[in-house]
């Protein structure tokens, strides 16, 4: 009725700006509903059918979505080993940091993995390091792009420091991200069946076309002093290099995982399976771990309870407010207007 | 117009502002000298002489910058704001390698947002400089040689150019006169633009050049004017003329003004002696004292809060980080490998961790600067523009009498209307129209006039009868007759020629002949009806003469020497033309309270006419003059008393030898030079107006304006105390208080006032120094008696009532502070016979003293001092000039309108701002604190959590339309229901929207809702695959969605927060999340070369995935939901005063009027003045009375 009223009030003063028309240069204000502020609106407030109503919807929603995820989430099949201790000779446990780097050393190590539930393929192979800060901002810059992408920018090592350069030519793919290539590898067996691992398709797509090009070869690569993880095949484009890839697509958090390989395969509840890996890459020094994670995936991913957990309870805490409100409304009306709530007629004395 | 030009010498004596002496004064030695060399060539702009003089070109600029300056000029007023340099400072770090993110991005926010302000300063500038070619660019008509004129622009006019400026045209420059086309060269001047006074100013060339009255006479006119340097008095000039081998006075008699305008005269040939910016009106331009809003100051105080936090965080950061990286390497190994500890520099070298930590102090400054809302300034800059063009388009503030909308001044203060707890209030021309009218008159000792005064009508219902109260005031319209501006008199007695029956109509007809005659009003007459309407200096003199005229005594016709009235003879009962020889005016000041003039009629006696004062007046009465003396005493008693302006009329014969004499002594006096000059005018005055013959006197009613009561009842009722301050008489004041419901009956009035017996003996005694002792006792005493009174009774009213002479004690470093806890503990305190200097001064008393928001309202020059030290001044763009309006930060037609300026429009915008700066913390903290938790998990390394494009669009695109949209148009109750509802307006006065509870609340919120997002998110998104094909989240995708989650949470929770949804709110708040989605596919479109880590994340990474929905899904509504429970829950249990309002506008009980009262009555504080605490005490007083009757046996 507000505005109602409003255009009233205009219709009659417009009319009456009509009647001066001939008076030039009028400094009247033009009448415009935007201009006296009288736009339509909705003024919502937060009563209490609206607020019940709210969460009950919000409930409604969240508690399915909740059940699904979690539904989701328990169907996916996940095995995690963890080989880091395990795959140091015991004898060297006290210095497992020397172990480790020392090249002369066999790295290779035999896991057994049980499957527990049937995993139905492609079942992803991950790695996963634990404490590695592939977000320290001086970790993150270490690279370049352009090098990375155009074969004719391979002198380009800006911002790649402290491994622009080894042996006085630039390094390609230089910078420490790169260095630092996670370098164990895996190779499963079922039975005494080889269990191929597809290393194709790992990594994004957008990368493989557009930031590593496909006429740019490793170069001088990790033939500086300190060598940092693994090698790479300076015959493959970096197109093709696909852990390479997977691994400069650096990880947000000091916990992350990272895209081993797919196994195209089923496998059954009770299978056991030999995995036969090098370890090679050190986490010992910064006490790191390193875990084998396959897993297969659903709709939403991996395997992670939060969001079906949390939809949940999010949607059972939203019941719950509608239904505390509900009480409260029916319990506790408001008091229209009630004075002693505002602060300043507290002390009505007070001026 | 048959003038001779013999008589014109006569000009000089008749009016003493008219000083065309043909003395030099003492000034004129100076010329030449230093301070004085200014020459002009008249007519010979082009000489050699002049041609060195290179005196500036007539071009004017008004602009704050030129091209060369703007940029060094704005950039240096952008860097004195702290946040600025801080950013500028961040900035020029960035182009280190210490920065977190790209230079350009770290940059540029602050050159957008400096640039905004910069552009916005620029449109500004533009329309000035817009304004100065329109001026430039003005053609007038000037000398061209060979006696012809021709138009020329106002920018190429040289000093010595003769210019013809015609009727109704400014003058283009300042101009010495020559001559005009009047024969005596007189010409009348509006100077309208320069003091605001609207009353025409006459001014007049010299003698020798006043007959060059053509174009022709111009071929070969030659002379040389010598005059002071620029300077900026208005009044005054000093010059000389060189005529003819001759040289000549110049006054400011001579002097044209630019920016005035030429009126009542068809044109006038002038020399052109300043030019541009060395014109008086260009040097008086200054700017007015820049002020800053509570709100903004707190603010400041709340960004440097911002900053401390954020040194702080970085502090706990850097040692963190040093902790870390010193770790790196231990006993010669490294731990962190992968990051290469053993060759580093600076930054990250584990063996100078120290170094490395004060460095990446350096870095979490430029990362965390997002804690500083860094668009804040230049958003509050364009949301108070917006509102204040808001305010300037509100047709309801528009006066169409006057044509004059609302005008805000400066858009600093919009808020700090809606604070405003004191208003001080001038009287004349802002209570009251300062439109008189003519009402009443006591000719002889009789009565005269049966009009009803508002004072009165306010009278009779104070007197009792409830019945009134209902009544409407309006009782004009009962009988409509045509109204006469100025004129609101009815007596048959008088009217229409019946006076000539009245027993004294000798009297009666001296009397309004005195009025018809003694004034220094200019008749204009209207050609087509014939009409004669009045230029007067004050709406009194105007009253008077319309009063005249109506009565039968037309003032028509002025010329130098006459002054021509048609009146009616009572003999031939027909109208005869009389005209008066005017011989001498002595002028009205302040300290002499009255007005004089000398004539002669046409049989050749000489008049003494005059009017003034009643305090002055009476002691000036013959002896045998005092016949009526003590009826029009008490007649004027009850003028005063019912609110009128009254002034006693008195006249005597002169005797030739008399005037002679007096003629002498009084030209003397007007002729000397000395410094006394004024008191030997005042003193030969003096010595002839004696012995008066008194004739009655007069009263004119100062018409309260429309809705004065109206609107002060609401202010009252929003709990805004309102002080009048005003130079009138006690008795006046009060009236007017009773009239506009500041003063009741039955509040209880302390009034203190000097004019005691003891005090007034002391006076005649004459020690000065006993006065002001005894004075200031009394003032003492009197304020703590008031004092006592106050605090013993609980109940009542009080009313506060100083004159001037009291103020002026009252308001000593001692004694101000009792003062003022006296005026505080009254309801209202109405200040008399103050001058211009006790108003500002009692402003800056209650400004300092309460240290609460003053607004002071005033219309005249005297307002001044009061609109310029209080918080807010308002002008009152009336009649009165222009002065107060160019002295004020808002300018309104009608104190009216101050209502709805305060109620509505301040209590909007105040709430705007404060809701719009909390929440501004709010989204920067929520952002912010994304940004330094993920630090954490870097280790402090200081990498961003977000794309540098992300962070840097931030405040730009996708959270700063929203905030300023709520700035500007959100409402939280509707304009209706403002002024319905006015105790809404406490909740500014309170700053119950930005008190530091709140700003800490929003603070805390943003803290709350950055830690959830972050922890959702990076849960939600761990290390696990997050969609079918097994990609697991890296940086890129984490900080996508994060961010996100932050614009979604943002804008949400802003949806949330505000109570107005139009189709704007809807476009910008939804708008500026589809602009995030936008910018995320444009941006991850182009080349990775920019793009970086954005490159293809959403269409590639993010939108396919489910997981990346459900988790931002997830995150808005859980973040958001500890806000909707609080905010229900207080909407439930502690609602603020505009949610109460809200709820019942949303009920639709607003329309209810029981419901509306109970509403109001509970939640309101009892309020103490107005026309409603008038009905509430009548109520009581009856309820009282119906108590006793019924308990009483």
């Amino acid at each position: 009725m507000n505005h109602a009223n409003g255009s009233a009030v205009a219709g009659s003063s417009s009319g009456s700006g009509d009647d001066l028309a001939p008076r030039r240069n009028s400094k009247r204000p033009k009448y415009s509903r935007f201009t006296q502020q009288e736009l339509p609106a909705c003024k919502p407030i937060l009563t209490p059918k609206w607020v019940i109503s709210v969460f009950t919807l919000i409930g409604v929603i969240f508690v399915p979505i909740g059940v699904a995820a979690l539904l989701a989430s328990n169907n996916v099949v996940e095995i995690v080993d963890q080989y880091d201790d395990k795959c140091v000779p015991p004898n060297m446990t006290n210095d497992k940091v020397a172990y480790i780097q020392n090249a002369t050393f066999d790295k290779t190590c035999i896991r057994t993995l049980q499957v527990l539930k049937n995993m139905s393929q492609p079942i992803y192979v991950y790695y996963q390091l634990d404490n590695f800060y592939q977000n320290h901002r001086r970790y993150v810059k270490s690279r370049n792009d352009e090098q990375l992408r155009k074969a004719s920018q391979a002198n380009e090592t800006s911002g790649c420091d402290p491994e622009r350069t080894a042996n006085g030519a630039p390094i390609v793919p230089c910078g420490l991200i790169a260095w630092s290539l996670f370098n164990d590898t895996y190779k499963f067996s079922l039975d005494n069946k080889n269990l191929t691992v597809n290393k194709k398709g790992i990594s994004w797509k957008s990368d493989r076309d557009h930031k590593f090009g496909k006429d740019v070869y490793p170069k001088n690569f990790q033939n500086s002093s300190v060598i940092g993880g693994a090698k790479l095949d300076p015959k493959i484009p970096l197109s093709e290099q696909e852990d390479l890839i997977v691994w400069m697509r650096t990880a947000a958090l000091p916990t992350f995982r990272k895209l081993y390989g797919k196994i195209e395969q089923d496998l059954k509840e009770g299978d056991s399976i030999i995995v036969t890996l090098e370890n090679n890459y050190n986490t010992y020094s910064f006490s790191g771990k390193k875990k084998l994670v396959l897993s297969t995936s659903s709709w939403l991913g991996g395997k992670n309870d939060f969001l079906g957990i949390a939809y949940l309870a999010i949607g059972g805490l939203c019941f719950f407010l509608a239904v505390a409100f509900t009480v409260i409304y029916l319990v506790k009306p408001r008091k229209l207007g009630d004075p002693s709530y505002l602060s300043w007629n507290r002390n009505p004395a007070g001026n | 117009m048959a003038r001779g030009r013999r008589r014109k010498l006569l000009w000089s004596k008749l009016y003493t502002f008219a000083c065309g002496t043909s003395k030099f004064e003492a000034d004129h030695s100076h010329i030449g000298g230093p301070g004085f060399s200014r020459v002009a060539f008249a007519n010979e702009p082009d000489c050699f002489d002049a041609v060195n003089q290179n005196y500036g070109s007539n071009y004017v600029s008004t602009t704050k910058y030129t091209v060369a300056t703007f940029f060094p000029k704005s950039l240096f007023e952008q860097f004195r704001r702290v946040a600025n340099i801080y950013f500028l400072f961040t900035g020029c770090l960035s182009f280190t390698s210490l920065a977190p993110y790209s230079a350009i991005s770290a940059i540029l926010p602050l050159i957008v947002v400096i640039g905004a302000t910069m552009v916005k300063e620029a449109i500004e500038d533009w329309r000035r400089y817009q304004q100065d070619i329109e001026v430039n660019n003005r053609k007038v008509k000037v000398h061209h040689g060979g006696g012809k004129f021709e138009y020329k622009e106002w920018k190429n006019l040289r000093v010595g150019d003769i210019v013809k400026v015609e009727k109704d045209k400014f003058f283009p420059a300042d101009l010495v006169m020559l001559s005009s086309s009047f024969d005596d060269g007189i010409c009348y001047v509006e100077t309208m633009n320069l003091d605001g006074e609207t009353n025409l100013k006459m001014k007049q060339a010299l003698d020798v050049s006043s007959d060059l009255q053509s174009d022709s006479s111009f071929q070969n006119f030659r002379a040389i004017i010598k005059c002071e340097d620029p300077n900026a008095s208005l009044y005054t000039f000093v010059g000389t003329m060189e005529y003819g081998d001759q040289q000549y006075p110049l006054s400011p008699q001579q002097l044209l003004l630019r920016d005035s305008k030429l009126r009542n005269t068809d044109y006038i040939y002038g020399v052109v002696v300043f030019t541009g910016h060395d014109t008086k009106v260009m040097q008086n331009a200054m700017n007015p004292p820049s002020k800053r809003s509570k709100i903004e100051r707190k603010m400041d105080k709340l960004i440097y809060l911002l900053m401390g936090a954020l040194v702080l965080i970085s502090l706990i950061g850097s040692v963190i980080f040093g902790i870390a990286t010193s770790e790196d390497i231990q006993d010669g190994k490294m731990k962190r490998w992968y990051l290469r500890p053993d060759d580093t520099k600076n930054t990250f070298d584990p063996k100078n961790a120290d170094v490395a930590a004060i460095l990446h102090f350096l870095t979490a400054m430029i990362l965390y600067s997002y804690f500083i809302p860094i668009s804040l300034y230049v958003s509050i800059e364009i949301v108070k523009v917006l509102q204040t063009i808001f305010i300037n388009q509100d047709i309801q503030m528009y006066h169409e009498e006057s044509d004059k909308p609302a005008h805000a001044r400066t858009s600093n203060l919009n808020e700090e209307l809606g604070q405003v707890d004191t208003v001080l209030s001038d009287k004349t021309g802002t209570l009251t129209c300062n439109s008189m009218e003519f009402i009443k008159c006591s000719i002889a000792g009789t009565p005269y006039g049966h009009g009803v005064t508002e004072v009165e009508r306010a009278m009779a219902r104070r007197k009792g009868s409830p019945l009134l109260e209902d009544e409407q005031p309006d009782e004009n319209h009962e009988h409509p007759k045509p109204t006469i501006k100025g004129f609101n008199f009815d007596d048959e007695r008088i009217m229409n020629g019946n006076w000539v029956n009245e027993p004294r109509s000798d009297i009666i007809r001296m009397f309004f002949r005195l009025l018809a005659i003694c004034h220094t009003a200019i008749p204009e007459v209207d050609e087509d009806t014939g009409k004669i309407s009045y230029e007067a200096e004050s709406p009194d003199e105007a009253a008077f003469v319309i009063a005249a005229r109506e009565i039968g005594f037309e003032f028509y016709q002025r010329t130098q020497t006459n002054i021509s009235i048609r009146e009616l003879d009572p003999v031939s009962g027909e109208r005869v033309q009389k005209t008066y020889k005017l011989l001498n005016v002595l002028e009205f000041n302040s300290s002499r309270k009255r007005m004089s003039v000398i004539v002669q009629d046409e049989e050749g006696k000489l008049l003494l006419l005059s009017k003034g004062a009643d305090s002055v007046m009476f002691e000036r009465l013959a002896r045998e003059g005092r016949n009526f003396e003590a009826k029009t005493k008490e007649q004027m008693h009850e003028y005063a008393d019912a609110g009128l302006r009254t002034l006693v009329l008195a006249y005597r014969e002169l005797d030739e030898e008399e005037y002679k004499k007096f003629n002498i002594n009084f030209m003397d006096a007007k002729n000397s030079i000395d410094a006394d000059r004024e008191e030997k005018i005042e003193e030969a005055a003096d010595s002839i107006e004696r012995n008066l013959v008194l004739l009655g006197a007069t009263a004119v009613e100062d018409k309260l304006q429309n809705g004065v009561p109206e609107c002060i009842d609401k202010l009252a009722q929003a709990g805004i105390k309102i002080w009048v301050l005003t130079g009138d008489k006690m008795e006046t004041a009060i009236n007017i208080g009773f009239a506009s419901s500041l003063l009741r009956q039955g509040m209880k009035q302390i009034i203190i006032t000097l004019e005691e017996p003891e005090i007034i003996r002391l006076e005649k005694e004459g020690n000065k120094e006993a006065i002001a002792k005894a004075s200031k006792d009394s003032v003492m005493s009197q304020i703590n008696k008031g004092k006592g009174l106050l605090s013993s009774s609980n109940d009542g009213s009080f009313a506060l009532i100083i004159d001037g002479k009291s103020l002026a004690y009252a308001l000593k470093d001692d004694v101000k502070n009792l003062f003022l806890q006296l005026a505080v503990g009254c309801a209202s305190v109405i200040c008399c016979r103050s001058s211009p200097k006790q108003k500002a001064l009692v402003t800056r008393l209650v400004k300092a003293g309460t240290g609460k928001v003053t607004l002071a309202i005033g219309d005249g020059a005297n307002d001044v001092g009061m609109l310029q030290e209080a918080d807010i001044g308002v002008g009152i763009s009336g009649a009165e000039g222009m002065q107060a309006v160019m002295a004020s930060d808002v300018a309104i037609s009608q104190f009216r309108f101050l209502e709805r300026l305060l109620l509505v429009h301040g209590h909007w915008c105040y709430r705007r701002i404060s809701s719009m700066i909390c929440y501004f913390f709010y989204k920067n903290l929520t952002f912010g604190v994304t940004i330094f938790l993920y630090e954490a998990y870097t280790s402090f390394s200081g990498q961003p959590a977000y794309n540098d494009w992300f962070m840097s669009f931030y405040n730009v695109f996708f959270t700063s339309l929203p905030v300023i949209a709520m700035g500007v148009f959100d409402q939280d109750v509707s304009p209706r229901l403002c002024l319905k509802f006015p105790m809404l307006y406490q909740e500014g006065v309170q700053n119950a929207l930005f008190n530091w509870p709140r700003i800490i609340g929003w603070m805390f919120n943003g803290v709350c809702n950055g830690v959830m997002v972050f922890f959702f998110c990076t849960t939600a998104l761990q290390h696990q695959a997050f969609r079918k094909g097994g990609e697991v989240v890296d940086f890129e995708i984490l900080g996508a969605t994060m961010y996100s989650c932050v614009v979604w949470v943002v804008n949400c929770q802003l949806a949330l927060s505000i109570s107005y949804f139009t189709i704007i709110q809807h476009i910008v708040i939804w708008g500026s999340i589809v602009v995030w989605y936008l910018f995320l596919l444009a941006y991850g479109a182009i080349t990775p070369t920019i793009s970086t880590s954005a490159f293809m994340v959403f269409i590639e990474g993010m939108a396919p995935s489910l997981s990346y929905w459900i988790t931002t899904l997830f995150v808005v509504i859980a973040t958001l939901i500890p806000y909707i429970v609080y905010s229900t829950l207080q909407m439930q249990f502690f609602p603020m005063y505009h949610n109460m309002i809200q709820w019942m506008r949303f009920d639709g009980h607003a329309n209810d009027p029981e419901y509306c009262q109970v509403v109001r009555q509970r939640s309101v504080r009892p309020t103490t003045v107005g026309v409603s605490a008038r009905i509430d005490a009548k109520v009581n007083q009856l309820a009282r009375k119906v108590h006793h009757a019924v308990h009483s046996p």
